[in-house]
Formats: structure tokens, C-alpha cells, sequence
């Protein structure tokens, strides 16, 4: 056998491990229903607090508020979805499977990748479940049904590249509610002092200059902008740029401390 | 036509945090198609062994080869030709029993409809048909690891490493391992068995290396162990610890190693186990010293430390029992 059909061999295993391996994550999701429900709660309860609670205080430049934060809100969740990446391996070195798959004459690339395959399948699941819940708040996008997918591909992307961050994470965490708690500090400032919830202009100006130009800002400014159908600069972009950036640096990050844990 | 060994280790050693050497220059000669036993307490180095042996660690010095390849470099070709099962019985709690075995006949490369019939067939072969459709977390832990070495055996591995199979288990669910790891070995498997366990490495074990801190301080065959150690070990309570350091000379000649006299009890390792008590209580009879009781019973791991190594099981590393397979407490 030429050396190029064996590598293709290989590759053609590596991706059907993958898939084996997603199968094997999105089944316990179906198994243990109560972390899809709590991933699906959560936002629903942001949705509510800030639609009917915080919303009537908050001005935005244009158009109705509900437009404003359902965009927001699908960012922020998805960045919170791509979590569960860190506490399903963290769950799995501490259960010993991970040690159980090193023993297998299977693809090592796929167990980070199953996993991470598996997590955008979830947060497809609940995009879906949010923007139907959006739309029962009254958020109507005034953009075309093609930049609702692009925006909605655009955020799933970035929530994709940095799940494999949070693969890292899972793997150095000593357990899973260790990988949880590492996790919160890493998120809360990104999604929070950022354009998720109300504008930055809003905010004081010693932040405005992070919360302008930080990553998760940018591509909730872009999603806005394409479900909204208004101009948002390069956003879109920079966001991709920050998504491959992300995938490089933090996926060989993942991959090289996969094959230390013991 | 198999190599001569299965399993080829030469001066391994490990270590972990750079001073502690769970394995210091370990070396070791598994025969194709037996039962190898690795016997020692916890924190001896056995774990190490098999972690290193499955290509989940690598050592820190030494070769190692299985099916005869290198298991650093090769270890594509050694994760083809073993199985791994153990303590921690590492199933996907998640999935069902068939489910886990399917998965692992998929990721073993096998087709999808061998992987499903290759699942039935093992779920049947261990008595689990009635739970292959039930979530793996309902299950006992002897079903557990029923599952677990099912699993391991899913793509027929020529070699098998079972890091203490029956820790932990009812006496019941471990005569039935037993049973099951007889028949693979007549079936031509190889097993690298680790054990705390006397009894059981006597049982399966055609031979066994001793390990104590991650040294080899014995091997042979376990009928070689035994006769340096006594078929038997035999226990006299007496009234009190006066009375013991009387009888303990009386005694001493029964045994080929001195007697041990702790309180009021003094252990003997004898060949006679019955012949020997009655002759024990006939002369502190004569010499009028009191027994309070008498027992005799089957040497254990730490009667073979005693006699080895003059000291008893570790009391730190005997307790230090991993409860769960977190990464550190397995070294």
C-alpha cells in the first residue's frame, strides 16, 4: 500500500471515529435530558428578565430592544453551550474513559473532536429553541431569512473554535466541577462587558474601549447586524478572524494535553 | 505460530513528578497463551505496569514489547492486539450495555453490522442479555465489570490486561470472573492479571513476579512461592502475652521461618496445616500454657511480605486505596 492511500485510510477513520464518538455524546444528551434542559432554561430566564424586566430601562440606537437582545442572547448562549465541552472531558478522564479510548486502536484525535462535534449539535438545538422563543417575546429581524443562517453559522463557528479552549480547560481541570468553576471567571467579563445586552456607548468609558473591540462583542455586533439587516462594519469579519485565530492556537493546545493526561 | 512471549519487558522504569519511581527497573517475561499474575499491594507499581503495557503511559527508561512490537513506537500495532479491563470497570454510564460494546466495536474499526453481533453475542457469553437494553448506571458492580471486560475482549485481543478484575466484588461475582478468565485462556489468550490477591493469583497464575514499591522481589511459580512461604498459616491465641513468648520457642521448629509473635498471638507459616496444630497443642499442653484459641488459615499477600521482605504491607500504600480512578492516585 502507497503511503498516500494509507493516510487517506487513516483520515477516512479518523472521521468515522469522530462521528462514533458524537454519536456516543449526543446519546447521553438524550440519556441525561436535564443539561440540554438547564442549557435551554437559562437563556429562556435571560430572555424573560431583560425582555419584560431590564428592557424598558435600556435605550438602543435603533429600532425596538427585543431586536436588540434576542441576537445577543444566542451569542451569549452558544459561548455558554461551548462550555459543556470542558465538563463532559473533564467527566470522561475522571470515569477513566479517556484512558479506556488511549487503549483503542481508534483515531486519538477523535475523542477531542467527537466531542466537540457533539457540543455544536447542541447548540444548533437550542439556537433553534431560542429563536422560536424570541419570536414569541415579539423579536422580529428585519434582515433576509439567508443572513439569519449566516449569522446563526457565524456564531456557532466561534462558539466551535472556542469550545476547543474549553477542551483544554476540561482536560488540565482535576473535575468536572472544577472544569465548571474554572470556566465562569473566563466567560462572565467576556459576555457581559460586551455589546450582549445593552450598547456599549452605555457604558463607562474606561470600559468601552474592551467592551468595543473584545472578540464576543464583535460577533454579537455582526449576528445583530445580519438578522437585523443593518450595516455592521467589518464585524463579521473580524469575528471570522477571532474563529480561525481561536482554532489555531487553542485546538493544538487541546490536542498536545490530550496526549499527556494520564 | 505465536512468539515464544507475549509480553517482553526489559528495565522499565517510571516516574512520576521526577523523584517518585513508581516502577524502578522492572523486567519481566509473560509466556504466550497463560496466566501471568502481578502481585503486590496497592501503590506496588502493577497499575503502572499495565498503563505502560496499553500504550497509556510511556516509561520513563526501559523497553517494553507486546505481540512483539515496541510500545512507544509501535503502538498503533500493540493497541490492535490488546484488551484492557479493570477495577475501575470503565463503562459509559450513559449508554446501554449493548450500546457501550457496539461503540467499542466500532472504534475497534469492526462494521457496523459486525459490531452489533459481535455486541449480542458477548452480552450472552456473560449473562447480561436481560440488561443489554438497560442504561450501564442500573447496573451492579459485578455486572459492571462483566460489561467492562466484555468490552475489552470486543475485538478479540490475543493479549488481555486485567488490572484487579475482582477487587471489590462479592465472592460470587468473582468465582464467575474466575470461570470466565479460565475459559479465555484455554481459548489461547494471554492474560496479564494484577491482583492483590494470593488466592487468586494461586488460582489462575502459572507464574507471578512480586512487586513492592515498584520492584520485582520475587517470581516464579506460585508453588515456588508457596513452598518458601508454608502451604498454611497457623495462628495460637494465647491467655496472655507472657505465655506467648514461652510458646513461641516451644513452636519454632514446626516452621522453616521463625515464628511472629505479636501480643498475646503467635503465627507460624507450617507444610501440615491440621498434623502441625494438633502437635502445637500437644506440647504447650505439656508445658502447661493456655490456649485461647487456635486457628489456621491460607497465607496472604501479607504473609508473603513477611517472609520476603520482613516487614508487612505498607501501612500508607495498603490504605491509600484508589476510591475513584482519578489520575494521580492511580500512580
Amino acid at each position: 500500500m502507497s503511503p498516500t492511500s494509507t493516510s487517506t485510510w487513516s483520515f477516512a477513520w479518523a472521521v468515522r471515529d469522530t462521528f462514533t464518538i458524537a454519536r456516543r455524546n449526543l446519546l447521553a444528551l438524550v440519556r441525561v435530558p436535564t443539561s440540554l434542559v438547564f442549557a435551554i432554561i437559562q437563556p429562556i430566564m435571560f430572555v424573560v428578565l431583560f425582555r419584560y424586566v431590564f428592557g424598558g430601562a435600556i435605550n438602543v440606537p435603533q429600532g425596538v430592544y427585543v431586536n436588540f437582545l434576542i441576537p445577543g442572547i444566542l451569542v451569549q448562549t452558544t459561548i455558554f453551550g461551548s462550555v459543556g465541552t470542558a465538563i463532559g472531558l473533564a467527566e470522561d478522564l475522571q470515569r477513566g474513559l479517556i484512558e479506556r479510548f488511549r487503549a483503542l486502536p481508534m483515531a486519538r484525535m477523535a475523542v477531542l473532536g467527537g466531542r466537540t462535534v457533539a457540543d455544536v449539535v447542541r447548540n444548533v438545538m437550542v439556537v433553534v429553541v431560542i429563536t422560536a422563543v424570541g419570536f414569541a417575546v415579539g423579536f422580529r429581524p428585519t434582515g433576509s431569512v439567508v443572513a439569519y443562517l449566516e449569522a446563526a453559522l457565524l456564531m456557532l463557528l466561534f462558539a466551535y473554535c472556542l469550545s476547543w479552549g474549553f477542551a483544554f480547560v476540561g482536560l488540565v481541570a482535576p473535575n468536572s466541577e472544577s472544569a465548571q468553576a474554572i470556566t465562569f471567571p473566563l466567560i462572565f467579563p467576556m459576555t457581559f462587558a460586551s455589546s450582549i445586552f445593552v450598547p456599549v456607548a452605555s457604558m463607562p468609558s474606561w470600559l468601552q474601549g474592551f467592551a468595543t473591540y473584545q472578540p464576543v462583542s464583535q460577533v454579537a455586533t455582526a449576528v445583530r447586524g445580519l438578522m437585523n439587516g443593518v450595516p455592521h462594519g467589518a464585524s463579521t469579519w473580524i469575528s471570522l478572524a477571532w474563529s480561525i485565530g481561536a482554532l489555531v492556537v487553542l485546538a493544538p493546545l487541546a490536542v498536545r494535553r490530550y496526549r499527556r493526561v494520564a | 505460530m505465536p512468539p515464544e512471549y507475549a509480553i517482553e519487558v526489559d528495565h522499565v522504569v517510571r516516574t512520576f513528578n521526577d523523584d517518585f519511581r513508581a516502577l524502578d527497573d522492572v523486567s519481566l517475561r509473560v509466556p504466550t497463551g497463560q496466566v501471568f499474575g502481578l502481585l503486590g499491594p496497592n501503590g506496588s507499581g502493577k497499575t503502572t505496569m499495565v498503563r505502560i503495557l496499553s500504550t497509556i503511559l510511556k516509561p520513563s527508561a526501559g523497553t517494553a514489547r507486546v505481540a512483539g512490537f515496541d510500545v512507544v513506537r509501535q503502538g498503533d500495532q500493540v493497541r490492535r492486539h490488546v484488551g484492557l479491563a479493570g477495577q475501575f470497570a470503565t463503562v459509559d454510564e450513559n449508554l446501554t450495555g449493548f450500546e457501550n460494546l457496539r461503540m467499542i466495536g466500532r472504534l475497534n474499526h469492526l462494521s457496523s453490522s459486525d459490531a452489533s453481533s459481535r455486541a449480542r453475542a458477548l452480552l450472552s457469553d456473560f449473562g447480561l442479555d436481560d440488561a443489554a437494553s438497560r442504561l450501564a448506571k442500573t447496573y451492579s458492580g459485578g455486572m459492571r465489570r462483566r460489561l467492562d471486560l466484555a468490552a475489552a475482549l470486543v475485538a478479540r485481543p490475543p493479549i488481555l490486561f486485567l488490572d484487579e478484575p475482582t477487587t471489590g466484588l462479592d465472592p460470587q461475582s468473582r468465582q464467575d470472573l474466575w470461570g470466565i478468565i479460565e475459559g479465555l485462556v484455554e481459548g489461547g489468550t494471554t492474560v496479564l492479571l494484577t491482583t492483590q490477591y494470593l488466592d487468586e493469583a494461586d488460582r489462575l497464575a502459572k507464574q507471578l513476579v512480586v512487586l513492592d514499591h515498584g520492584h520485582v522481589i520475587a517470581e516464579g511459580t506460585s508453588a515456588e512461592l508457596k513452598s518458601r512461604l508454608g502451604a498454611t498459616v497457623l495462628i495460637v491465641t494465647l491467655a496472655s502475652t507472657d505465655e506467648a513468648t514461652r510458646a513461641a520457642p516451644l513452636l519454632s521448629d514446626l516452621s522453616s521461618r521463625p515464628a511472629r509473635v505479636e501480643g498475646t498471638v503467635v503465627e507460624l507459616n507450617v507444610d501440615q496445616g491440621p498434623s502441625n496444630a494438633v502437635e502445637a497443642l500437644r506440647r504447650l499442653d505439656a508445658q502447661r500454657i493456655n490456649v485461647a484459641g487456635l486457628a489456621l488459615r491460607e497465607p496472604s499477600l501479607d504473609d508473603v511480605f513477611l517472609t520476603l521482605t520482613g516487614h508487612r504491607v505498607d501501612a500508607e500504600s495498603a490504605t491509600d486505596a484508589p476510591a475513584l480512578p482519578a489520575r494521580k492516585q492511580r500512580a
